[in-house]
């Protein structure tokens, strides 16, 4: 579950990690290592207390109980230089919209302490990598959501941290700006020696990490690379279109003992090794299949299988939700 | 988008004296660009001083006319209102943190690695200079109500309203340290500002009140920038022996005539407490 790494260099490392607020425990005592250049996704729904970990590690929280070092410094002895060392781009906006995308740069490098030798070269560098040069005089007031976290990111950038921690950095974007969000950091990851640890809600998202912690109700739950943990959930997801759905999952469930239910109009089943389960199925069902799709497990299947419930569930509370595999597949 | 080329690295040097310097004058930088920037504020903010010195003057004058020994109310009454005008532009800079929690900025500010009081010091510098700059505006009506200008008292009432704005300012800002609402927050602003213009001598002499409303008003910080700001006004204003007794006749404690420059100093202590508590209040937030 875990990759211990005891060498003490690593980029962020976790031990025993509580937070309480009265009654309420946040964070169960978590553990983790993640080391320099690593991209690593903390992913679980909301409330599983992905930020108030962040909040932790970034100096903004003290832990109850625990320790933590980002960037080799103590979380907690050694606040300013944790902060110098870090970059964050927060679930909230964070910015001046009254002020342009250059004063609200310049102003962090201020509070930073950029040196100002290196500091116009260094301004350009930031703007160009997520695209808003051009832009730079104008205020951040007229900037759209995606512009504006991709300022976010700029910024978090300006000082060259270490470690950047990006707290759910798509949150409330359309897809599209979702994705040209991702162009960005994968541009980033390329051009910067630089530790990404990030949040996400989003299952598709964590994909893009080398690894990943699932969250939920204030625990690690799993954490291994996005391949490994699909693989350890092991089923494939298989849709077949039939003649007679009805039919088609009573014989199922007579034949091969699976469960079976339709959605977006395919008899859906989870089974090992789909691939290869395709010709009994033809040979065995004894209902007319035309046509027949199999994929591989996401991280949906992942988050369901160590939780039993889907993400949006969790996050759903008292709002019926629909089963598992309704509207998730790709 | 971009070429991949090799990163201009910066290094953050450890923290030291002169970055908290860099984090004071930026924060005040910010105060100064967003005063500029809201034009209609400083022109909103012109209202109420022109109101109580023209609307509210010119109506008394003519009730008081007797009682003054025939010297214009609105001459006596204009360092009051020049200290008033440095109020709301003193409150509103101090509210800007209000917001600025609200919308995340404040956030942005208290992760960095600078020493909280830095940025409290440069909030309270920048609140100073722009309800000062606000004060001018006020400072040149001062022929429109017979005060003709010498260098020596405008420079001094700038002075004072320097002092004066940064004590508002940084009780403004201890304030906003524990109100989060921006409802809240101008709410009690209304409730502190009322009391204390009425209380400072702005709008009318302090001499001859009850004893209960005297020694209220010597509690009062205003009163003594007022009084300070009144007395080197009046020494260029040509004014009976008699009239200047009953109109300006200086805070006492007890027979002692307090000088101009105590104060001055005592309202500068005032604010310098004032700031040392918002900044202590600042350093709790997580």
């Amino acid at each position: 579950m875990s990759t211990a790494r005891t060498n003490g260099r690593s980029a962020v490392e976790v031990r025993g990690l509580v937070k309480r607020y009265g009654e309420i425990e946040a964070v169960r005592g978590i553990d983790l290592d993640v080391a320099p250049g690593e991209t690593f996704g903390f992913l679980g729904p909301n409330g599983a207390g992905k930020s108030t970990t962040i909040n932790m590690l970034c100096t903004l929280a003290h832990p109850t109980a625990g320790s933590a070092t980002v960037a080799g410094y103590d979380v907690t002895r050694q606040r300013d230089d944790v902060r110098r060392n870090i970059g964050l781009v927060f679930q909230d906006p964070t910015l001046d919209t009254y002020l342009t995308a250059e004063q609200n740069l310049r102003f962090h490098a201020e509070l930073y302490g950029v040196p100002r030798a290196t500091l116009d070269a260094r301004l350009r560098q930031v703007l160009d990598m997520v695209g808003l040069w051009e832009r730079r005089a104008g205020r951040v007031q007229t900037f759209s959501g995606g512009m504006r976290r991709r300022l976010e990111i700029a910024r978090g950038l300006l000082h060259s941290p270490r470690v950047l921690f990006l707290d759910e950095p798509t949150v409330g974007l359309d897809p599209q700006t979702r994705a040209s969000i991702w162009g960005y950091i994968g541009e980033l990851r390329k051009a910067e020696d630089i530790t990404i640890f990030m949040t996400t809600h989003y299952m598709d998202e964590a994909e893009y990490c080398d690894r990943i912690a699932i969250m939920d109700n204030g625990k690690i739950i799993a954490l291994d690379t996005p391949a490994a943990l699909k693989a350890s959930v092991g089923k494939d997801r298989v849709q077949i279109q039939t003649t007679d759905d009805a039919a088609a999952i009573a014989a199922l469930r007579e034949r091969f003992g699976l469960d079976a239910a339709v959605h977006e109009g395919a008899v859906t089943f989870a089974v090992a090794e789909g691939e290869q389960f395709v010709p009994r199925l033809f040979a065995e069902l004894g209902v007319q299949i035309r046509s027949v799709s199999v994929a591989r497990p996401s991280l949906d299947d992942v988050f369901m299988s160590y939780t039993g419930a889907t993400i949006r569930d969790r996050e759903g509370g008292q709002r019926p939700m629909m089963p598992w595999l309704a509207g998730r597949i790709r | 988008m971009s070429a991949v080329t090799t990163p201009v690295r910066v290094s953050v040097p450890e923290r030291s004296w002169r970055h908290d310097v860099r984090a004071v004058k930026v924060v005040l930088q910010r105060e100064l660009i967003r005063f500029w920037q809201d034009r209609m504020r400083i022109v909103v903010a012109l209202v109420q001083p022109v109101l109580f010195l023209f609307v509210l003057g010119s109506g008394l004058a003519s009730l008081t006319r007797a009682g003054s020994g025939g010297f214009d109310l609105r001459t006596f009454m204009f360092p009051g209102v020049l200290a008033m005008s440095v109020m709301m532009p003193a409150m509103f800079s101090a509210g800007s943190i209000v917001f600025d929690r609200e919308y995340g900025f404040l956030r942005e500010m208290l992760v960095a690695p600078v020493s909280r009081t830095s940025l409290v010091v440069g909030k309270c510098l920048g609140g100073a200079i722009v309800a000062t700059g606000q004060g001018l505006l006020v400072l040149a009506l001062a022929p429109a109500v017979g005060i003709s200008y010498s260098v020596g008292w405008v420079l001094s009432a700038i002075g004072l309203m320097l002092v004066l704005s940064f004590t508002l300012t940084a009780l403004g800002v201890m304030a906003a340290g524990r109100i989060k609402s921006f409802q809240g927050f101008m709410a009690l602003v209304n409730m502190i500002m009322m009391p204390m213009l009425f209380l400072s001598g702005a709008l009318f002499p302090l001499s001859g009140l009850p004893t209960w409303l005297s020694a209220l008003t010597h509690i009062n910080p205003l009163t003594y920038a007022v009084d300070a700001v009144r007395r080197t006004v009046f020494n260029h204003v040509a004014i009976s022996e008699a009239s200047r007794s009953v109109l300006v006749p200086g805070m006492r404690w007890g027979g002692w005539q307090v000088p101009i420059l105590v104060e001055v100093a005592l309202v500068a202590v005032v604010g310098v407490i004032f700031l040392a508590v918002a900044a202590a209040e600042f350093r709790k937030t997580d």
